[in-house]
Formats: structure tokens, sequence, C-alpha cells
């Protein structure tokens, strides 16, 4: 017995050293570390004194290259109802508004109609003077087209935002739904755009400007009467695919070379929007987010988009609708400050571009505009989980794929994970109610049920 | 000799797991390899005319004597359980007792009757085999499937796909309330009287028992050196020891060999028999067994009568909109499985042992609660659909009341048809495009067409090609409409070849 507790004993010491070997070559790993690291670690501090600015011509008012986008506020895990985090956006806009961060978009329509008065709230535990507010006019449902409804929404943003002035006002999303026609509708048949035009001139809305999405045809139709409106900045959506291949994804969307041209012609301020398109520019098929992170091994990948949109003199700031509080440190360690790409850095993103327009994903940003479903299905979480499978992988091309077992199977299985059976793509039925709403064009039911065949095939095997 | 207590007791354990799992194992893997188990019940096999079988356990038993009560029947090795335990509470707790010879014959009797005048209730109620089945479906199995969520949860979290969550699904109250009666009762005349059930009421107990009278080897008492010590009777939990007399009642011994283990003398051993030994008493006593047996009836009709309430589902998600449940539509002729070949082969051959419907991956089969095929399976569409690749239940039943199938030979079978509700249908009620049911009609059965026959561009409504429709409930199932579907099936009593 005695032998056997020196064993113990012995074995008890030996484990010790061990552990204090490999404690030592761990500490030992980090200071090497730490002496090459670079401002942008994850370890290090972030900077507050250090995110880059940039000017708005009209009133020489300095804007964070960073804005935050209200799209995307966190909500409180397992409640049964979508009940919004305040707690959280509290923080986030605590921690944004320390390092810099001065822009902040929302609008009546986001998080449900929940956005604005959670941004309200969180904004006004800080001087006013401290931070812009952007919001829109997002009169999309055509009951709210008529000048009191649409006036309506207006004073209640007021109201929400519990301020008196809106810094930046947007007419939302131009060009959705159908194009020109609804454009008028909205805007200029109800003579809201000459309200808000008077309101300008009454100070309580400081700049004014539209976002837009879809048909081409509405927004060189605004850039055309700029003289008469004097927009004072435009909210399109750039990133280094949209760059050149956004017609090429989708014939309806235009490339952002173009909206990003037609503004800089004029010398229009230009605020983006879907840098990382919902996330898909972070969540980038395996071996791209390998060749972007060989490149600068300490960095994001996410954080490539970042810098590709800031890199653009004429973009005023680039909005980033931040659920956690990792993507707002992310974010803030690629603006604090902007290292801008060079003209070799952005060949790169565009030849990554070039690979991943060659997966078939669909270019669903989980902006969910096109939900709730009527008939109950949860559609972006359809496409998401489509696009992960297509980027690992584990979409398999037929039964002789050297992986297709391992690929069915997490197709199917993550399927039923991700979106409960009653809300997957097999029940949807095409009424097609939800495509227009979709800034990014999406055929929406037509890739439900491609999906959904995908899916039978696989369930039958027969892929 | 207390090796044979040990083979058996080895056997015995994995033969339950064995069947257990299959009604457990949702994933089809139990069900490929211990499938057989299944089918080598006696009263399956001899509802499937399964030949062999029956060959094969009338010739064990006649060689080995009613072996296959305690390795074969889960019941009995489930009774063995309670058995034990009872030991465990009090010593040789267990004594000689006549047998009640009418009672077992009687309850012969109507089950021969139940199952020639195709009574399912009642075969139902007395099949060992299905009791057994009901209880691993109806009691085991959600405690199987919680624990599977729980791993699922976990292996989600970790990013494997190594378990998938399951809908764990109280498929009929009925059914649980006599599977947790049977258990309880069972249990209880278990753990204090051993094996009571098998030598009253089970009609497979008896049929054994005709033959296990001359069986060949058995457990033989050694006169000149037993000193009638009575250890023998007082651990016989068949009760079938007379040590007084020096004699064993064969027909109810179902070959445990813990008499043989318990002797200290050495006077009980395993060999071929030298005589016969009846104990032929009538059965004028039979108050307490009569007594929890008519309990155990009555019971089950009080419980059958008051239905449970159905589980209700969590719906969650604020920003989706609200899904209603399907419900049940009143269909004139229910479905069975395709493989069942009419309602009346189903009938006529299900002990209602629930193993179809434990192996029903799509939430289609539940136990029936209408009173002439009580607890066996029908077909549903509320929470799936009969899939076209899937062939479990005909894969796993083992009395030929659903026969094996091909996936193609599904495609052609005919189970009822799709019927085309004009009320509900929704490019009729919400004035938009549908079409989900032809999208996924597997055999092509359906096409839409114009509502308005003199207008092209009116909404499209499906019409169905009732000799090409199969019955499986794509269409019903998926069907927008809620929480009747614009589309249902109608069963067909007997089953076609299209």
């Amino acid at each position: 017995m005695a032998k056997h507790d020196i064993n113990r004993r012995e074995f008890l010491k030996r484990l010790g050293i061990g552990s204090g070997v490999v404690g030592l070559a761990l500490t030992g790993c980090d200071s090497a570390s730490e002496k090459v690291t670079s401002k942008r670690s994850a370890k290090t501090d972030i900077p507050t004194d250090s995110m880059t600015y940039r000017t708005n011509p009209k009133t020489g008012e300095s804007v964070s290259i960073l804005g935050y986008g209200c799209m995307r506020w966190p909500t409180i895990p397992g409640e049964g109802e979508e009940v919004l985090d305040q707690e959280t956006i509290n923080r986030l806009v605590d921690t944004a508004i320390a390092h810099g961060v001065n822009y902040f978009d929302t609008s009546p329509a986001y998080c449900r109609g929940q956005s604005e008065h959670a941004t309200g709230i969180a904004l006004s535990r800080h001087p006013r003077d401290k931070y812009f507010i952007a919001t829109k006019m997002s009169n999309f449902a055509p009951q709210t087209w008529s000048r009191e409804a649409s006036i309506d929404i207006y004073r209640n943003s007021l109201k929400e935002l519990q301020t008196d002035h809106i810094d930046y006002m947007l007419l939302h999303a131009i060009g959705m739904g159908k194009g020109m026609e609804e454009f008028k509708a909205r805007f200029i048949d109800n003579g809201i755009l000459d309200f808000l035009v008077a309101e300008r001139e009454a100070g309580r809305i400081r700049n004014l400007g539209f976002s837009y999405h879809g048909d081409i045809e509405v927004f060189d139709w605004a850039l055309a009467n700029h003289d008469k409106y004097k927009w004072d900045f435009v909210q399109i959506q750039l990133n280094y695919l949209d760059w050149k291949h956004a017609k090429e994804l989708n014939p309806r969307n235009t490339n952002g070379e173009y909206l990003y041209g037609e503004l800089e012609k004029r010398g229009i301020p230009a605020v983006i929007m879907e840098p990382l398109l919902g996330g898909r520019l972070s969540n980038v098929p395996d071996h791209i987010a390998a060749q972007l992170q060989q490149r600068d091994p300490e960095k994001s990948v996410a954080s490539w988009a970042f810098r590709y949109a800031g890199t653009h003199p004429g973009v005023l700031t680039v909005l980033s609708g931040m659920t956690y509080m990792e993507h707002l440190e992310d974010n803030l360690r690629s603006y604090c400050p902007l290292v801008p790409l060079t003209d070799e850095e952005n060949a790169f993103l565009y030849d990554m571009a070039d690979l991943m327009v060659q997966y078939p994903t669909v270019p669903c940003n989980n902006c969910k505009y096109c939900m709730p479903c009527p008939y109950g299905i949860d559609i972006p979480a359809v496409l998401i989980h489509y696009n992960k499978c297509v980027n690992q992988g584990l979409v398999a091309e037929n039964r002789q794929a050297p992986n297709y077992a391992e690929a069915r199977r997490a197709f199917l299985v993550g399927y039923d994970r991700s979106v409960p059976k009653l809300r997957q793509a097999s029940h949807c039925i095409g009424c097609n109610q939800c495509s227009p709403h979709c800034p990014q064009t999406i055929n929406i039911p037509g890739e439900l049920q491609r999906i959904d065949r995908y899916v039978e095939s696989l369930k039958q095997n027969k892929a | 000799m207390k090796l044979l207590k040990k083979i058996r007791w080895i056997l015995a354990v994995i033969s339950i797991i064995m069947v257990t799992l299959l009604f457990l194992d949702f994933s089809g893997t139990a069900a490929h390899w211990f499938g057989w188990m299944a089918k080598i019940q006696f009263l399956p096999a001899v509802l499937a005319f399964n030949v062999v079988v029956i060959i094969g356990l009338v010739v064990a038993t006649l060689i080995f004597g009613r072996l296959y009560c305690s390795i074969i029947c889960p019941l009995g090795i489930m009774q063995d359980g309670f058995a034990w335990l009872g030991k465990k509470s009090k010593k040789n707790r267990y004594s000689y007792s006549k047998p009640l010879n009418v009672l077992r014959y009687v309850m012969l009797g109507v089950m021969i009757l139940a199952i020639v005048l195709g009574l399912g209730f009642i075969v139902a109620l007395l099949a060992p085999y299905s009791a057994y089945g009901r209880i691993a479906q109806s009691l085991f199995a959600p405690v199987w499937q919680w624990g599977n969520n729980l791993l699922a949860s976990w292996a989600e979290a970790h990013d494997s796909y190594a378990f998938y969550g399951v809908d764990v699904w109280m498929r009929g109250s009925i059914t649980l309330v006599v599977a947790l009666t049977t258990l309880l009762i069972l249990g209880f005349l278990a753990w204090r009287n051993g094996r009571t059930y098998c030598n009253t009421i089970c009609p497979v107990g008896t049929v054994l028992g005709f033959l296990s009278r001359y069986s060949l080897l058995k457990p033989v008492i050694d006169t000149s050196k037993c000193n009638s010590c009575g250890l023998c009777a007082r651990n016989c939990k068949a009760a079938c020891i007379n040590s007084k007399e020096h004699t064993i009642d064969y027909s109810r011994c179902v070959t445990c060999f813990d008499c043989i283990g318990k002797c200290h003398k050495g006077a009980i051993s395993y060999r071929r028999g030298i005589k016969v030994s009846e104990a032929a008493v009538p059965a004028s006593e039979t108050k307490s067994v009569d007594g929890s047996r008519r309990s155990f009836l009555a019971l089950t009709a009080t419980v059958a009568a008051s239905a449970a309430l159905r589980a209700q589902e969590k719906t969650v998600d604020g920003g989706l909109a609200v899904i209603e449940d399907k419900k049940i539509p009143d269909r004139k002729t229910k479905i069975v499985p395709p493989g069942a070949k009419s309602i009346r082969n189903l009938t006529s051959h299900c002990t209602a042992c629930q193993l179809c419907v434990s192996a029903c991956p799509n939430g289609v089969l539940r136990p029936s609660t209408d009173l002439d095929s009580l607890m066996q399976p029908e077909s549903s569409y509320e929470r799936g659909y009969c899939r076209p690749e899937c062939t479990r239940c005909s894969d796993v039943c083992p009395a030929g009341a659903i026969q094996p199938i091909s996936a193609a030979d599904k495609s052609s079978i005919q189970i009822g048809h799709a019927v085309w509700v004009k009320a509900n249908c929704v490019p009729l009620t919400d004035g938009v495009e549908c079409g989900n049911c032809a999208r996924h009609c597997p055999v092509g059965a359906i096409t839409m067409v114009p509502s308005d026959n003199s207008e092209d561009s009116s909404p499209k409504i499906p019409v169905v090609n009732v000799e090409r429709c199969i019955g499986c409930g794509a269409c019903e199932n998926l069907c927008p409409a809620r929480p009747f579907s614009a589309i249902y099936v109608e069963g067909h009593e007997v089953h076609r070849t299209i």
C-alpha cells in the first residue's frame, strides 16, 4: 500500500511540474505575441480617442465613420414575445459613445416598431449634442400613404426619440415595391417630401436625404431633382461584393460602383448601409475566410468589409447593426482609427468577391423586412441556414459527392434545429406577399421552393 | 447449478434491452438490428402465421420448457425485475398455490374467441408482448426522447450533428392510461407474488404450459436428497413447487432455475423428466387473482372513458405569425398505413403492441381510440405525412398486420384518396396563389386549374386524379388552411395497387 501511495504522490508531483511547464510555455507565447501585436488585437483595450471622423460639407460637423445601425438590437433570450433587451442596448450605446461613435440610425419600422423607442431611451441618457439621430419616413403600408398618416409617423419619431429635431431624416427605401409609382404615392402626391423640406427650413430637420433599394429609375429621378430638393446625404448599399457584382447576382439590383459614382459626381455625402451584407461578408466560405485571415491573421474577416466601405472618401459614415458587444468592439477596432485600404488590398478584395459570387448563396441579409410571413414561415432563418451550409460546403451536388452522407445529415439536422418544421420552406405557398418588401429584391418564393426541392431530394436520398 | 440461472439472467437482460430499444430508438437502427426480436414473439407470430417461428417456439418449449417466458417475453422479464425487488424487501416470500386452471382456460378461450371474432381490443389487452410494447412506447419512450433532446441541445451547442431533437408527443391518452395501469398492476402483483399474471391470465403462458408439461428437460426433485425444507417453494415465483408432495407443476414452471440454486441439498436438477406431475385441482379459490383482474379491467374501462386532455404546444417567436394547430378532419373511413392491405387485415392481425407507432418518424401513426380497433395504429396527417422514402412501420410489424413493403411498392399502394374542400382553399378564401398541394404530391396526382372554367386568369384550385392519388397526405399536411386543410385524405377499406 505504501508503495502505491508514493506512486500516487510521485504522479501528482510530475503532473504539477508538467502543468507548470505548460503554464510557462503558454505565458511565453503570450508575452511573445504581446510584443508584435498590433493595436487591433482582440486583447488590447480599444482606444477611446482614435475614432476617424468625416466632415459633413453642409454643416461642417464631424460624423464618426462608424455609425450605429439600430435595426438589429438584441432581444431578451427565451422571451415568448420578441422583447428588446433595453439594459444591453444602453450598455452598447454607452460603449459606442465612449469610443466616439456619434451617428445613430433608426427607423419607425425597425425591430417590429420598437427600435426608435429603445434607441430614444438609450440616447436620452447622454447630452443631446453628443450624437446625431438619423431616422426615416417609413410609410410603407398603403394605409400610411396619406399626408396625415405620414406626418403622424414623423411626429411619433420625435416623441419616441425624445427630441425636438432630427439630425438626419431619410425617405426610407425609395425604389422598393412598385418603383416609381410607389415612390410618388409615398412622397410626392401626398406632399410629404415638400413637408419634410419645409421642416428642414424650420430647423427641425437638419439634413434631408433618402435611402435607396431596388428600382434604379427612382434613384435617378431623385438625383435628377437634386437642384430642387438639395439632398444633404444619400444612403446606399456599398460593399466589396456589390461594387461590381450586385447586378450580376440579381438583374433588378444596381452595382455599388454606379450608385457611389453618381453621388460623388454631385458631391453628396454617402451613408453606407449593408457594408457587411447582414454578416454575409463575415460568414464567408471557409477557404475565402482563410485567405482573408492569412493576409492579416489578427484582424477579423469582417474588418476587411468595414475598412473597404470606409476607404471611399465620399463616405460620411458606415452603418453597422451591431447586436452584440463583440460586434461593436470588433468594428471599433477597425475604425479607431480607420487604416484605409491600399489599391493592392482593394484589388485583393475584388478577387475575393469574384470567388464569392460563384457560391449559390441567397443574398439575404436577415433584415426581416419580409416578416412576418402570413403563413408562418421563418423566411430569413431558412435562407440563412441554406447559406450557412453552402459556405461550409455542406450542400452536396449529388449522391456521388464524397461528403454526401455527412452533408445530408448536417443539412437536415441543422435545418430542423434552425427552423421549426411548421416554419420551413415546404409550407411556402408562393403567395409572394414577401418579395415586394425585400430590399435585395430576392425572389423569395422561388428561392424557398428551390431549397424545399433540395431538402426533399435529401430526405428521399435522391439528390 | 447457479450457472443456469446466470445464463438465463444474462439472456433475459439482453433480450429485454433489445426489445425495449425497438420501442425507444427512433433512428431505426435498433429496428434494423433487433427487429427479429419482435418477430419471434409468440402471439404476433401466430397472428402473422409465421410458421417457422411458431414451430421453433413449440419445439423449444417441448425441449426446454417455458424458457420463452423467462428469456424472450419482455413482459415476463419485466415482472421478474419487480419480483427481484420484492425478494430484496422480503426473503422467501412465495409459497405454493394450486393452479387456477379454470381461469386460465377461460382466459385462453376469451383470447381465441376475440381473435376469431376480430375483437382487437381484447386481444390487445391480453397479449403479453403488446402490453409491454405499450408500456415501453407510452412510458419509457418519452423519457428516452427527453434524454435525447438534452443530448441534442448539448450537441447543438457544440456544433455537432451526432444527436438531433425529436418531438416528444403523447400519442394516445387511452393507450397511456392502459399502459400505466398495466404497469402498476403487474408491477404490484409481481412484486408480491411473482408470476401471477403469467399463470392465470396470459394466454401465451397457458398455451406454452400445455406443451411444457411434456418438455424433455425440466427441473426434477430428487426425493432421496430432498429434506422437504420448502426453500424451493418459497423461492418459486411461479408458485408451482409443491415441496410437501415433491412435485412441480410444469405447466406453470417458467424454467427460471431459481429453485435449483436455492436448494442446499442439490436435490433439484434440470434434466430429462421422469414423470409428469400434475396438480389438477379445481379452481375454486380465485379470490385474490380474480379480484385484481377485475379491478384491472374495471380501471381500464373507467379511464378509457375519460380521455385526458391533449398537451398544448407552446407557440414562440413574436416576429412570426401564429400558426394554428391542424385538427383531424372528420374522415368517413380511417387511414391505415401501406402494407396493412386492408382495415380488416390490420384489425384481425394487430396486437396493438405500438411498435409501428414508435417507429413512425413522421408523426403519422397513433393508437386508435375507436373501440373496435382500440390502440391499433391509424394514420392522420396533422403533424406530418406518410413520406415516400419511409417503410419503417412495415419493416417492424411482427404480427403481419402491416406487411413488409419496399419504398417502390409504396408509391403504387393506394391507401386512400385526397378530397378537396372548397370552403377552405386559400386561393379562394385569401385571394393568393398557392398550389402547395400540387407542388408536393409525390405521384403528381394534383393539377392546378382555373376555378372559373370560363376565365383562365381566375384563381387556381387543385383537382385530384383519384386514380393516381396514393393517399400519402402530403397535400393535407402541407395545405396552408388551418385548422382544417382544404384537401384531406379519405381512407380506403381495402388498399389497391395502382
